[in-house]
């Protein structure tokens, strides 16, 4: 028998395993933010698990809202990586460091 | 029952193994590949806990738009593998141990708490996931959907600027000097009898 428990499990492996992809790759910008990506799909998990065992539809209003923000997310990043490969020619995260941050 | 829990434990099986091969995949192409997969098979979960239109939503927009953006931009940029990869078994154990802490924190939280009383009722034949949503969306969550709408736009808008190019060479017209332009600038007399 599925349980919410095996579901909850599974959303707390796939979080894990992007924040291990995140200091992995921390050189790399896509891949960080393919990384955000996929912690955002077992945030998404886990509120799919909660709307179907409880049964409540609240759940997955709010999925369709993060779908919604990732999206968005998604492009702008992506637009941020061309401009800044575009004047800078690399994507490495070490080389950009005009900030002094 | 068992049934269920075979599918469950084949299609978590995939997920994790693509989440692991994306993180630590050599080339970006592969890697966004991977994540297409996990995506995928999330989609064919979400579709097992009864959330029918969030998982073809999720195969549409993930899949079919966003990937095939992120595959777009890493084949559009030159970018070096092997000096990306300097320093990826530094990170390794730090990592490791990073990702292994916060796993095992959460599982010891869903070990202690109780879920077992949330037992699903079962759906009537005719019950339509996507309808009860829309149903739901456009009354009582309409506010925050007319926002989701103005934050795509925004995002289309932020997407296009930033990247877009001002091109020099091409002829343009200027509206603002048009309008403000006058006749003494347009047309010299000149007295011709001298």
């Amino acid at each position: 028998m599925i349980t919410l428990t095996h579901f909850l499990a599974l959303g707390a492996i796939l979080f894990s395993l992007s924040i291990a992809g995140i200091f992995l790759n921390r050189k790399n910008v896509i891949l960080l933010l393919m990384a955000i990506e996929l912690m955002l799909l077992a945030v998404n998990m886990n509120f799919i698990a909660f709307s179907h065992y409880l049964d409540d539809l609240a759940g997955q209003v709010f999925v369709f809202f993060i779908l919604t923000v990732a999206a968005a997310e998604a492009a702008i990043g992506l637009a941020i990586l061309v401009v800044l490969y575009r004047n800078r020619s690399t994507i490495n995260v070490q080389d950009l460091e005009e900030l002094k941050g | 029952m068992l049934i269920q829990s075979a599918v469950f434990y084949f299609f978590a099986i995939i997920l994790v193994s693509s989440a692991v091969a994306m993180i630590t995949v050599r080339n970006p192409v592969h890697a966004a590949l991977f994540l297409v997969l996990a995506f995928f098979t999330s989609g064919a979960l979400w579709i097992m806990l009864e959330a029918e239109f969030l998982g073809i939503t999720l195969v549409l927009v993930y899949v079919g738009a966003v990937m095939v953006l992120f595959l777009f931009v890493v084949m559009m940029l030159d970018i070096n593998i092997a000096k990306m990869r300097a320093g990826f078994a530094k990170y390794l154990p730090v990592g490791l141990i990073v990702g292994a802490v916060m796993a095992a924190e959460m599982v010891i939280i869903l070990s202690k708490s109780n879920f077992e009383h949330a037992q699903v009722k079962p759906k009537p034949p005719d019950y339509s996931n996507t309808q009860e949503l829309g149903e739901l969306l456009f009354t009582e969550y309409v506010y925050p959907f007319e926002i989701a709408g103005v934050i795509l736009l925004v995002a289309i808008i932020a997407a296009i600027t930033l990247t877009m190019r001002k091109r020099t060479v091409s002829k343009h017209q200027k509206p603002h000097q048009q309008i403000h332009a006058d006749k003494t600038k347009r047309v010299r007399l000149v007295d011709i009898e001298k």
